[in-house]
């Protein structure tokens, strides 16, 4: 018996156990007996015990190159470097299920063990729901794609991890991703436990808005990793394609950007409640449908999984917990039915309800040009599709608005505003933004491109609001207590978390759009072909190809690749000198018809980019070798002896330095790009910041704890 | 077989774990706490109470609206605080 | 005006607002569709602005030719072939026997092309 059959078992009870889950919950909630929620609790325990275990085999099963398990075999191979051994599971759809799952009965476990002595009403629908999905992904794994499928002979060497995605970010980008869509159904669970039991307050909200925020966070953070390494691995140079697959993990985390705004409405007045369900609702269908779209194929993307057989029932499952869920929200829409009313337009209600508006709308566009194809087809008959030109043209403008809302926000508090108070906060950062936008269009050229001169001048503006509100919450802390200006400062934010977390996270916004603006306005594209001595210029850099390079059984990536041509450039601009190394590793084939020596150069081939960050702009270089005159030097070695056949590859490679043909080059100059990750990395510390819990509500919890005790046991005494 | 034998093992561990409740009944389930619910609203009515402060203080509220405002909230912690008082 | 006539007055507004949106969605995003196309629906239809051609390159009918690449792509669903000249930039994992699509236009039975998307193999993904 293998491990490959405990991990099966494993994943066997795993299924009952959350069907039991499912059915152990639903009685409690219906019944109210209370035993039955522990036991639907502690099954969820137990799930998160089996897969672990089918974890641990899994990964055991990699790390010893034990080909017999079928991923194994398709996605390692013992040379494969340990790290991405250990990560290649989830490159593959079955392993991916199983993280996915884990991570959902991880976050679960967490949640209700958080809960148990709260929301008695309400978690044994909410455990009955993780349990449902949870079920649904073991199904998944049971009858469609195993990762513990066997091979009944198990090859001497497996097929290594496909070299696009041996990258540090390509093996985190999965996970954060799942844990966005994980996070994402605690919420989604316990609002339809609410719903369920006609619960209308925000208890639900309160008990799951750590893990919506922290859903949202690892979303965006996936999201950026995945466009990180687009622009620093990819040979086309860019970090967003508006591919379905991108969209897909985007939709998500616009819906849920809304819904962290949006439940703070409901907490302070009460109101939004049926938009809040239905938000998250959206949220979690998304989410689903993110993990969907990459492994059902129906969308040209570069990213899909061929032909794949989960596309059905993931579509099923979608389409009925979508069905059944807003049958619940219509059926429970008087209980939801908020008195408070809108008193004022100018109000923090009236913002966050605009900023979800512009959300929403942004998420529309790219629902309906991600699925124009499938849309276009069904209306006219012929398969359409728009690119980047029309996502770009029609959000960057939506975007403007969403920055200029998120500085205008924290200008407003809740219920009303006076037009007098208003202006008085106005003012000074509208001067800030204005200048800035003078400044900018007197001393630079960002006047060439109009909405990039707007986003800078909002992004400029939402920073003098951010200050503006940390200096005057500063000076009112000193009117109160006398602190100096430090220690009120640190107060202020100490005491203040979410809001100044928050306002932290509007400024990372603005950063990073404002990093979009300038790369996708001023950025220089140009493909050209150099021959060695030969120079290209690019803005303010002239490039010269010095001369060839070849690497074997040397890559600088650390990727394993056998063979690495490329080219040492020299970059001038102005005074400054330094070169460039980009380069293209080539795999070679299984495919033994190409020869010994041809399969090492006609396996798949990634581009090497060189880039070098900037400031102010990023230089990327990649290169595209010539090959071809090394076809006859590689049929001489195709002709040798096998044993020659590594003495053939040297003479192959030799010749292409001694003689080197031109080659492509693709050089881009891209403005400002440091500042998205900049700019990101500023939204994950204000995320932190507005998720770390305050040192004094935790005391007083535990203090009330021990009362509590104290009471019960002077009470038996 | 030997893999029916393994499910067996791992269900029967499971149920062990989970069965466990239904059969010891009320000693399995820690205390509820209705206080806890009590509090977490507690606390969200504390940082409404001083969100409202700092919003008058930075010249966001007028006086009489923040006057009115703070009594409203303070008027529904005090409930709170009785509502926790009953329970011991 | 009393607060039921204003929300209404605000509801209006705001569906009318949303209808207006939407239709400038249909319409901007169908002016600027690029239409896909299958070698056996390109010869029929024989559509005279630029659209994307897929299909499955074929093996053996790669050919480089200075700057220009020159193959035929095959209909996945039929034997339509058609003649493609390439002259852009080359994805990573585009390779004979694989599917693409190519953005080009038709000219006298030839596709002339200068964008390529290509699809990763099936068992080799990237997320």
């Amino acid at each position: 018996m293998s491990s490959a059959d405990v991990g099966t078992a494993a994943l066997v009870v795993g299924f009952g156990t959350a069907l039991y889950a499912v059915g152990a919950g639903a009685y409690s909630g219906l019944t109210g007996r209370r035993e039955w929620a522990v036991s639907a609790r502690r099954a969820i325990y137990a799930l998160l015990g089996l897969l672990v275990l089918a974890m641990v085999l899994l990964e055991a099963a990699y790390i010893r190159s034990d080909f017999s398990f079928e991923l194994v075999a398709q996605n390692s191979s013992t040379d494969t470097p340990t790290f991405y051994k250990l990560t290649a599971m989830w490159s593959s759809q079955a392993g991916s299920l199983l993280l996915w799952v884990f991570l959902l009965a991880l976050f679960s476990s967490a949640v209700l063990f958080l809960t148990r002595r709260r929301l008695r009403d309400i978690t044994p629908y909410a455990t009955a729901v993780l349990g449902g999905v949870a079920a649904f992904f073991l199904f998944l794994m049971l009858f469609y794609a195993s990762p513990f499928a066997t091979l009944a002979n198990a090859p001497a060497e497996g097929n290594g991890l496909n070299p696009l995605l041996r990258h540090p970010a390509m093996m985190f980008h999965p996970p954060m991703l799942y844990t966005g869509y994980v996070g994402f159904t605690i919420p989604f669970a316990f609002a339809v436990g609410a719903l369920l039991k006609r619960h209308t307050g925000p208890e639900w909200i309160r008990a799951t808005r750590r893990f919506a925020l922290v859903a949202w966070t690892f979303l965006g953070f996936g999201i950026l990793l995945g466009s990180l390494w687009s622009y620093s691995e990819l040979g086309w140079g860019g970090y967003w394609a508006w591919d379905p697959v991108e969209n897909a993990s985007l939709m998500p985390w616009l819906t849920g950007t809304a819904f962290i705004h949006s439940i703070m409405v409901q907490e302070k007045r009460g109101m939004l409640r049926i938009w809040n369900t239905s938000l998250i609702v959206a949220t979690f269908m998304l989410a689903l449908l993110g993990t969907f779209l990459v492994r059902s194929g129906i969308l040209d993307s570069i990213h899909a999984f061929g032909e794949s057989t989960l596309g059905k029932p993931f579509l099923v499952f979608i389409a009925c917990a979508l069905v059944a869920s807003v049958a619940l929200v219509v059926s429970r829409r008087n209980d939801l039915r908020s008195e408070a009313r809108v008193d004022a337009l100018l109000s923090r209600e009236v913002f966050f309800l605009l900023n979800n508006l512009v959300l929403i709308l942004i998420c529309v566009v790219i629902f309906w040009g991600t699925f124009f194809p499938l849309i276009s087809e069904a209306l006219t008959g012929t398969e359409e599709s728009v690119g980047p030109p029309f996502f770009n043209g029609i959000i960057a403008p939506i975007a403007l608005v969403l920055v200029a809302l998120s500085a205008l926000g924290p200008l407003l508090t809740w219920r009303r505003n006076t037009w007098k108070s208003l202006r008085r906060a106005f003012v000074v950062p509208l001067v800030v933004g204005v200048a800035a936008c003078a400044a900018l269009a007197v001393f630079t050229t960002a006047a060439d491109s109009l909405p990039a001169l707007a986003m800078f001048s909002l992004a400029a503006f939402v920073l003098a609001v951010v200050l503006q509100e940390l200096t005057r919450g500063m000076r009112a802390r000193r009117t109160m207590t006398g602190e100096s200006p430090p220690i009120a400062l640190s107060r202020l934010v100490g005491r203040n978390r979410r809001r100044y977390g928050g306002y932290i996270v509007h400024v990372g916004i603005a950063v990073l759009l404002l990093g979009v603006a300038g790369s996708s306005s001023f950025h220089d594209q140009k493909d050209v072909r150099l021959a060695p001595g030969e120079t290209v210029k690019i803005k303010d850099y002239e490039v010269t190809y010095r001369e060839p390079t070849v690497a074997i059984e040397d890559d600088r990536s650390g990727t394993g690749a056998p063979l690495s041509f490329g080219a040492v450039l020299d970059v001038r601009k102005g005074d400054e000198h330094f070169t460039m190394r980009p380069a293209r590793n080539y795999y070679p084939s299984q495919d033994g018809r190409m020869g010994p020596v041809g399969r090492f150069f006609g396996g798949e081939a990634t581009s090497e980019v060189d880039l070098r960050w900037g400031l102010k702009q990023d230089l990327w270089l990649a290169i595209q070798p010539d090959l071809r005159k090394l076809k006859g030097p590689i049929r001489r070695g195709n002709d040798l002896p096998e044993r020659f056949a590594g003495q053939a590859i040297v003479a192959v490679a030799r010749s292409y330095v001694d003689d080197p043909p031109p080659a492509a080059f693709r050089a881009i100059v891209s403005p400002l790009v440091v500042w998205i990750w900049l700019g990101g990395g500023i939204v994950m510390a204000g995320a932190l910041l507005a998720l770390w819990p305050s040192p004094e509500a935790r005391r007083r919890r535990v203090t009330s704890l021990y009362a509590a005790r104290l009471g019960r046991e002077l009470s038996r005494a | 077989m030997e893999v029916v034998i393994l499910v067996a093992v791992l269900a029967a561990l499971v149920a062990l774990l989970v069965l466990q409740p239904l059969r010891v009944r009320a000693a399995a389930e820690p205390s509820a706490d209705p206080r806890a619910d009590l509090e977490a609203a507690k606390e969200a009515k504390y940082r409404e109470i001083k969100d409202a402060e700092l919003d008058f203080q930075m010249g966001k509220m007028s006086e009489e609206d923040w006057r009115a405002l703070d009594a409203e909230l303070r008027a529904q912690a005090i409930d709170i605080l009785r509502q926790l008082d009953k329970l011991d | 005006m009393d607060p039921s006539r204003k929300r209404k007055i605000r509801l209006v507004v705001a569906l009318s607002a949303a209808v207006l949106l939407a239709t400038a969605l249909v319409v901007v995003s169908f002016s600027a569709g690029t239409s896909q196309l299958l070698p056996s629906e390109a010869l029929a239809q024989k559509p005279d602005d630029r659209f994307e051609l897929g299909g499955t390159v074929v093996d053996g009918s790669l050919e480089e030719r200075g700057d220009r690449l020159e193959f035929e792509i095959q209909d996945p669903n039929g034997s339509a072939q058609i003649p493609v000249v390439y002259s852009g930039a080359v994805p990573d994992p585009f390779r004979e026997g694989r599917e693409v699509l190519v953005k080009g236009e038709l000219e006298e039975g030839q596709f002339v092309g200068n964008d390529m998307t290509t699809k990763c193999p099936s068992k080799f993904t990237a997320e």
